[in-house]
């Protein structure tokens, strides 16, 4: 923009050369003036990199549509200062690599003040050590955790989402109580599968599950009955089936189709809202798991309402989902926190961050100081069977509620953070 | 490791390879009678999922879904072929091969328009829902179905190629299209029909696979490789091959998930390796072919 209107018209007359030497000179002489003014030119930028494409697309969509919503609200009260906010989606295709060239994308040529995004363990970490290399800001909306263990967590790191110990402790504390001991996994061979079902053990220390089973898949199977009739064999009470996005669809529908809902109880840590419209109800019917949010939180809770307005707004009346509301929340903190900071500056707006109690859309949330990981409530839920729905979106019932609380995380001498 | 346990795993096997056989046996006619590689034969059989969605919507009867599909998937391969492929023959493998590629891509995102990239239930008709006892486990009433349809299928397909006397034409215009034109058969029509029956089979597939998957605009890219490697350890163009090594592909894959998952997404792709080091032409095909 500035380089073209030096261009254009006629070439400069001794007056102008005269006018922006002076110019000039005012701000070389006072660059604290000059660039303040200058850094807070053009948008705030927000990269966002999910997995639009693959096994996750569903819910990445659906994230970025959220995550527009959190910036469109931003710049509806006025940005920061009359500067506005600008989402930058890309497509990370579930692969590392991808995600790393997006990133650095991002960052170098887009200049993205922030980052925020990402659906898988693997993934996830690539962007992170990018952004910490750049000195960027990451948000992570997956549930993997892996990077906020001292290895890999660098100041730059944030966790919105929940993570696997807190989503498989919270059901598998709700769950083994009452059901039998025997229990089996099936898991996604990577590491949200492999954390999952972490979680789920160490909550089933206390009650004294014995592990049956234990069967992993390849990442986005499209057929898992070859790894049924092994399940079926060790005759488990409960499955819990570590896994994600249409794996989870996938391979409940097949177990179903196996008769193997009569034989066990089926679990998932992360259940999903997206998966469970998309199989129905015949399929998820009776199946308990955990969830970060569920639209119906709005009967109590008022950001849960107003996110819920917002988005039904745009979309036909249709509510959020669980993990579009992670894109939500977590472009939307990231805004929180540059307001309550002032600037874009990313260590201000780290301080910011790590002083925040905020309260997005399913209750206060803040990041815990050592690793960062957002605290926050987990609800536990069950899938309604077609008779109990009032309507198309009505498909889950909340059970119980795992509050807000430190304790439910993994500890930081766990996490490796001194 | 119990006896019915290994069984039941195999006949797991037999069942995932029944829906590779029928992929391959679309894509094996089209190659072996037209020598055209169809990228887009997954998205056909993605298709084929699509449209049985839209018509168990609007008819609420799965039979009629069934069985409409294929004719439906068919004609949109006989549009394709008359007046996509047909002005490509005589240009080399490589041209309809790339048109197919694109093809293909096009198809999955004109669904993704229409349909949206979440997936869309489909379920598994009440007739056949629900598992039976099989003698060594239970198993799936929909997947002992799958391959009962999977059995007449080949078998018609079959009987129609060697007993009618469309399929000796057919037959006989693999061999040589030249001679069938001087003796006065209108060898384009024979393609064309070929291609259609080839895409509708890939369209039977795709709804019959619905209601075991999900139903996604990308559901086609991950079968279409399995379907080329079926094809390709078969021997390119041979029905009997790809008979034969879709339910070979299908009890490795069973077999390696029992033994050894990590490689259960690999093992098909050694099968096909050690195929290729020992044959190269595939278990049933003709030698040169691709040239």
């Amino acid at each position: 923009m500035t380089s073209s209107d030096k261009r254009k018209g006629p070439s400069p007359t001794r007056r102008d050369v005269l006018t922006i030497g002076a110019a000039g000179g005012v701000l070389l002489a006072a660059p604290w003036i000059a660039r303040p003014a200058l850094a807070q030119e053009g948008p705030i930028k927000i990269g966002f990199p999910v997995p639009l494409t693959g096994p996750y697309g569903s819910e990445a969509q659906e994230q970025a549509r959220c995550a527009q919503i959190a910036v469109d609200e931003f710049n509806a009260a006025g940005g920061l200062g009359g500067r506005m906010a600008e989402l930058l989606v890309r497509d990370d295709k579930l692969k590392s690599g991808e995600a790393a060239t997006r990133t650095l994308e991002l960052i170098e040529k887009d200049g993205a003040d922030f980052i925020c995004g990402s659906l898988s363990a693997s993934v996830q970490l690539a962007v992170n050590t990018v952004c910490a290399e750049r000195g960027k800001i990451y948000n992570s909306i997956s549930q993997s955790d892996a990077i906020n263990e001292a290895g890999n967590f660098t100041k730059y790191t944030f966790h919105e989402a929940l993570n696997p110990h807190m989503t498989a402790g919270a059901v598998g504390h709700h769950v083994f109580p009452d059901s039998g001991k025997r229990v089996a996994f099936l898991i996604a061979d990577y590491a949200y599968g492999h954390e999952m079902a972490r979680g789920f053990k160490v909550a089933g220390a206390d009650y004294g599950i014995e592990v049956v089973a234990e069967v992993t898949h390849p990442l986005a199977s499209k057929d898992f009955s070859t790894f049924l009739p092994q399940i079926q064999a060790a005759n488990p009470d409960v499955l819990c089936l570590c896994n994600f996005g249409f794996d989870q669809l996938n391979s409940l529908k097949q177990a179903t189709s196996f008769g193997m809902k009569n034989q066990m109880k089926m679990i998932a840590p992360a259940l999903l809202y997206n998966q469970r419209r998309a199989g129905g109800a015949d399929i998820y019917s009776g199946v308990v798991g955990g969830t970060n949010y569920y639209w119906k939180l709005e009967d109590e809770i008022a950001s849960a309402k107003a996110f819920n307005d917002s988005y039904r707004a745009q979309n036909d009346g249709a509510p959020p989902s669980d993990y579009g509301a992670y894109g939500y929340a977590g472009v939307g903190v990231l805004l929180d926190a540059v307001k309550s900071a002032g600037s874009t500056d990313t260590d201000a707006v780290i301080g910011a961050l790590e002083t925040l109690k905020y309260d997005k859309y399913k209750g206060q949330q803040y990041y815990r100081s050592c690793d960062h990981q957002s605290v926050q409530s987990v609800f536990i839920i069950e899938s309604k069977d077609e008779a109990d729905m009032e309507n198309e979106y009505d498909v889950f019932r909340v059970l119980a509620t795992a509050s807000a609380d430190e304790g439910a995380l993994r500890s930081c001498a766990e996490l490796g953070h001194g | 490791m119990t006896l019915n346990l290994f069984l039941l795993q195999l006949f797991t096997g037999v069942a995932l390879g029944s829906v590779f056989v029928l992929l391959a046996i679309g894509l094996s006619l089209i190659f072996g009678l037209l020598t055209v590689v169809n990228f887009a034969h997954g998205a056909f059989y993605m298709v084929g999922a699509y449209v049985g969605v839209f018509l168990l919507g609007l008819t609420g009867n799965f039979w009629v879904a069934l069985i409409l599909v294929p004719f439906v998937v068919g004609a949109m391969g006989l549009v394709v072929e008359r007046f996509l492929v047909r002005p490509l023959y005589g240009r080399g493998i490589d041209y309809p091969l790339l048109l197919t590629f694109g093809l293909g891509l096009v198809l999955v995102e004109l669904v993704r328009i229409v349909f949206g990239l979440e997936g869309v239930p489909f379920d598994v008709p009440d007739a056949l829902q629900g598992a039976v006892n099989i003698g060594i486990g239970w198993f799936p009433l929909y997947r002992l179905f799958l391959i009962a349809v999977t059995i007449a299928l080949v078998v018609g397909l079959w009987l129609f190629l060697e007993k009618t006397s469309f399929g000796l034409i057919i037959r006989a215009g693999a061999r040589d299209p030249e001679i069938m034109r001087v003796l006065g058969v209108d060898i384009s029509r024979v393609w064309l029909m070929v291609f259609g029956i080839g895409t509708g089979l890939a369209g039977v597939a795709g709804v019959l696979s619905a209601p075991m998957t999900s139903v996604i605009p990308d559901m086609g890219t991950s079968v279409l490789v399995e379907a080329f490697v079926v094809t390709v350890v078969g021997g390119m163009g041979s029905l009997l091959g790809a008979v034969v090594a879709g339910l070979m592909v299908g009890i490795i894959i069973s077999m390696t998930a029992l033994f050894y998952p990590e490689l259960a997404d690999l093992a098909m792709f050694i099968l096909m390796a050690a195929v290729l080091l020992v044959r190269p032409q595939g278990l049933f095909g003709r030698k040169g072919l691709m040239g």
